[in-house]
């Protein structure tokens, strides 16, 4: 140590400063000096300990995350086609705007919101919803967006201003105008957070976009495709440095139905303007050629996000036009229902041909008297007049006669009381009433006066438009019938087989013939050269007793009007049932069943695929294009 | 007096550790500042370093006892250079701390306020004719300290007035400090610091706020460090590799080339990068304590450990903010950080210690 060798006169050299040269003094304190510097290095070095080697894979991570964002890119949900490969649904081509939550700045949403002419509280709390999920996901905040928004969106995503928002190219479901098969196609829109907890919804993620109902909802998995994903390199400032994943979409297949769009304008055609619904069936092979309920809804608001406005005048509507009544109104058939019970009491053996009713307005039994719709009585029929004028006290007779049981077995068998099994959701059951039925539900015995109800298609029994259309195309098809379905693919086809009496069936037929060609009840329903079979029907909704009473009867109390018809007599290829709720008799219906079947046979016989002209033309300038 | 001081008597050591250092701190705020505004930074680095080291060379050869007789100059001349600063300062973020020299050059006076605060309180200890503190020389020396300490945190600049407390500290821990003193300055402390709180700005508390918890605001103060940590974290234990780091090249890490400049260096090189520069920190410090060991004089040991202390300082705060241990105070990593001030005064504050050593063999 120098400090000793050193001369002290040095300093006074040195004024002011007074040094003195021993350095000794404070050895120890450097020493703990030296030592805290050792901590200090210790305590800095495990930080960098932790979280480069401890914790690396978290940090890695959360890197990746910062810098490697995915867009998604939109799949386009495949065609709905009809028979004939004409386009129903198409999609068109639309922008949305992506809300990226990872660049997400809470106060910028006032000012997007309103960029966008969105409800702000509608985006806060959707966002929320969103909470949940994995933040490099973005959200489709709007779509369908007008030319103005999106100017807005081009103007206001730079890294200073809005860097969350981006623009998507998407395909858009576009639907036919005027309602057109609305029931049948359905529509799409976002999985709900209810619909993800079902397991049956499992397979999707929020924010995908689903069928909802009809077609869409039943083959959305064909319908809809699977997104892709562009996984990009952006910096703090979300300028995209580099591409380094893509993953195309992969766009849904296209799904042909077995619907004639031809057919299917004429017969939304004959509902215009009423409530009811039409059903027109292949019978060789149970596919749907047209397919109407009203009143409709209009798909295309279902599209993009519905509006809350919209969206209660379709809920709140008390005709209920979200209601497919063609396969989900359960209603009594009426009269219609008699070619089953003359079916099931030929088979039974309690009527022939040549059996004979003495008809005088109405009939007692078991203590009560059954009222025929003619007042003055149709006097002695046998079957075939029985048909042709709708006599109730024939009718009355053979199922007295047969009991509940057996027409239940016939009923049955030719699909009432249970799902048609067609491909569609939601299907309604109607309600083929037996004995043991009734003592299940009801708790009841079966009385013989409710086989006698029964026996004109009036008291438990209920069907649907769907039901009725397959039963009688069962019948005019001697017993076989196939499932209905409404894509064109032959593994849809299910047939069942009822094993009747050829000469019964015949019988039938030509009761239903008489019907429309020989003075019956269904005249209305004649088409020039094309034998046209059918049966009116007219379900009260009250009895004849009200009736009688001269009551005035509200509109929706009023009697639905049926008629289910099929052509031709022998080798019958198509059947359609008609339902007019409130249509006050049976011939009302039968206009429609008629109009469906011309054009049928209209287009069988020039083989052309257009519509004729005279039915064309209405809808034509409604703008609806038939390619 | 010269004649037998030459090149050959600096301490090698210390330099090269020094501009190995720098050329990390180069090395790295090139390959940070590619492709961005500040892609010139790096040879600008360049130009101090050298600067830097012929500041060195003209302190270390100016006799340290005869810049401790100008002390009484130096600070009243530093005193009057703050306070010019609150009247012609260049007003950077809110902030007066530099003062425009013509060429452009920016001097952040607070930065050389160092230098004289280091000579000043070896000067003051030196004179002290007892081996323990008393409390008029001790409340003299910390008003003294404290004068230019209060001009500068008024700028405002917290992070640079809070350096000069650890060249006070350890200047009053050598000199020996009754217990009992450090008792009561240690209440006095304790009272202080949770009152001060009343007298910071609002960004301070916010930043001090964000420090006990970065998630309470991941996209405003917490941002910063949570970003550096995410940067050091993704280094791994072998690093990206230069240019490689992805939350530097991409701009997540905030001033990746001048306070966060060791989370971008951690980035790219890794654990073992980090044990590296930071054993090469620690062999300087080391170094410099050992020319305080061997000063032939009380001043110059004063000098070399108050200058220690600095630089400790700078490198725990600097470095325990970008791991997430320290607030975000704006202190820069002394040798690595790119700046220009902060380098001169740095190499300055060597030139000290080479100053010292130089002269340790007096006959």
């Amino acid at each position: 140590m120098s400090q000793h060798l050193h001369d002290p006169t040095q300093h006074e050299k040195l004024d002011p400063a007074v040094l003195r040269d021993d350095t000794t003094f404070a050895a120890g304190r450097i020493a703990f000096f030296q030592y805290v510097i050792v901590s200090v290095f210790l305590f800095v070095l495990s930080g960098f300990w932790n979280l480069q080697v401890q914790e690396n894979e978290i940090y890695t991570e959360a890197a990746d995350r910062n810098r490697i964002k995915s867009t998604p890119m939109l799949a386009a949900r495949g065609k709905i086609l009809d028979r004939e490969g004409r386009v129903i649904v198409d999609n068109h081509s639309s922008f949305s705007v992506i809300l990226s939550r990872e660049n997400l700045k809470e106060e910028h949403l006032p000012a997007i919101a309103a960029g966008l002419n969105l409800d702000l509280e509608d985006l806060v709390a959707r966002l929320r919803r969103w909470k949940s999920v994995p933040k490099y996901r973005a959200i489709v905040i709007k779509e369908e967006m007008t030319p103005a928004e999106i100017a807005f969106v081009e103007s206001h995503n730079d890294p200073d201003t809005f860097p969350e928002l981006e623009l998507a190219h998407v395909q858009h479901r576009l639907y036919p105008k005027d309602n057109l098969l609305a029931h049948v196609i359905g529509y799409v829109g976002e999985v709900t957070e209810n619909e993800l907890d079902l397991p049956d919804f499992a397979k999707y993620n929020q924010g995908d976009v689903i069928g909802k109902a009809g077609i869409e909802r039943q083959y959305n998995d064909i319908l809809m495709g699977t997104d892709g994903e562009r996984q990009s390199v952006v910096d703090s400032k979300g300028n995209e440095r580099e591409v380094i994943g893509y993953k195309d979409a992969i766009p849904g297949r296209s799904l042909q139905l077995t619907i004639d769009l031809d057919l299917q304008i004429v017969a939304e055609m004959t509902l215009e303007g009423r409530k009811g619904a039409v059903v027109a069936l292949d019978v060789r092979t149970g596919e749907v050629l047209a397919m109407v309920s009203r009143p409709a809804y209009d798909p295309n608001k279902f599209a993009g996000r519905i509006r809350r406005k919209d969206w209660d005048e379709i809920v709140l509507n008390p005709d209920k036009p979200m209601f497919n009544r063609a396969i989900q109104s359960n209603f009594s058939p009426g009269s219609t229902f008699k070619p089953l019970v003359a079916l099931a009491g030929l088979e039974a053996g309690v009527i022939d041909d040549k059996t004979t009713f003495q008809c005088s307005g109405g009939i007692q039994f078991y203590g009560r008297y059954f009222r025929c719709h003619a007042r003055n009585g149709h006097g002695t029929v046998n079957l075939q007049r029985a048909m042709a004028q709708s006599c109730d006290v024939y009718f009355y007779n053979a199922a007295n006669l047969m009991g509940i049981d057996k027409i239940y077995e016939y009923g049955e068998q030719l699909g009432l009381g249970k799902e048609t099994g067609i491909d569609l959701p939601f299907e309604g059951k109607g309600l083929m009433p037996s004995s043991k039925w009734k003592a299940r539900t009801l708790r009841q015995k079966w009385m013989g006066g409710d086989t006698v109800n029964v026996g004109i298609g009036q008291g438990y029994v209920n069907v649907t438009p769907i039901q009725l259309a397959v039963m009688i195309g069962g019948i005019a098809n001697a017993g076989i019938w196939s499932r209905p379905h409404l894509v064109k693919d032959p593994n849809k086809r299910e047939v069942h087989k009822l094993s009747v009496d050829p000469a019964n069936v015949g019988s039938v037929v030509y009761g239903m013939y008489g019907v429309v060609n020989l003075g019956g009840t269904g005249g209305v329903a004649r088409l020039p050269g094309i034998d046209v079979c059918g049966k009116t029907g007219t379900a009260q909704l009250y009895g004849y007793d009200v009736r009688a009473r001269g009551s005035v009867v509200a509109k929706d109390l009023r009697d639905n009007a049926w008629f289910v018809g099929f052509a031709p007599r022998t080798n019958p290829e198509i059947v359609v049932a008609a339902l007019f709720e409130n249509g006050e008799h049976g011939n009302l219906a039968g206009p429609m069943v008629r109009d469906v079947m011309k054009v049928y046979f209209d287009k069988k016989a020039r083989n052309v695929q257009r519509v004729p002209t005279l039915a064309m033309a209405p809808l034509g300038q409604k703008g609806f294009a038939v390619n | 007096m010269a004649s037998y001081r030459t090149l050959r008597d600096l301490d090698w050591a210390l330099l090269l550790l020094s501009l190995f250092i720098c050329g990390l701190g180069i090395l790295q705020i090139f390959s940070a500042t590619q492709g961005t505004k500040w892609h010139n930074a790096w040879w600008k680095q360049v130009a101090w370093v050298v600067l830097g080291l012929l500041l060195m060379w003209l302190i270390s050869s100016i006799d340290y006892h005869t810049l401790l007789g100008q002390v009484p100059v130096l600070y009243a001349g530093i005193v009057v250079l703050l306070l010019l600063t609150f009247v012609i300062g260049t007003k950077v973020f809110g902030a007066r701390r530099w003062i425009a020299l013509p060429g452009g050059v920016l001097l952040q006076v607070s930065e050389f306020a160092k230098i004289v605060i280091v000579l000043m309180v070896a000067r003051f200890l030196t004179e002290l004719k007892t081996d323990v503190l008393h409390w008029r020389d001790l409340l003299k020396l910390i008003g003294l300290v404290g004068l230019p300490m209060l001009l500068v945190m008024k700028q405002p600049d917290l992070g640079t007035s809070l350096t000069y407390l650890p060249i006070l500290a350890t200047g009053i821990f050598l000199a020996g400090l009754r217990w009992q003193y450090a008792l009561i300055l240690g209440i006095v402390v304790a009272v202080l610091i949770p009152s001060s709180w009343f007298l910071l700005k609002d960004y301070q508390k916010s930043r001090i706020e964000t420090f006990l918890d970065p998630s309470r605001d991941p996209k405003g103060e917490g941002y910063q460090v949570i970003q550096s940590k995410i940067a050091i974290g993704n280094g791994g234990m072998w690093g990206k590799g230069v240019t490689q780091g992805t939350q530097t090249r991409l701009q997540f890490l905030p001033v990746p080339h001048t306070d966060f400049i060791f989370s971008a260096f951690a980035e790219e090189h890794g654990f073992v990068g980090v044990v590296v520069v930071l054993g090469l920190y620690f062999l300087l410090l080391m170094q410099i304590v050992q020319n305080a060991q061997t000063s032939p004089d009380r001043a110059g040991m004063y000098i070399c450990m108050g200058i220690c202390a600095l630089l400790l300082f700078h490198m725990l705060v600097n470095v325990g903010m970008v791991v997430g241990r320290m607030p975000v105070t704006g202190i820069p990593l002394p040798f690595m950080s790119s700046g220009g001030s902060g380098m001169l005064s740095v190499f300055m504050m060597l030139g000290l210690v080479h100053n010292v050593r130089l002269r340790r063999f007096v006959n």
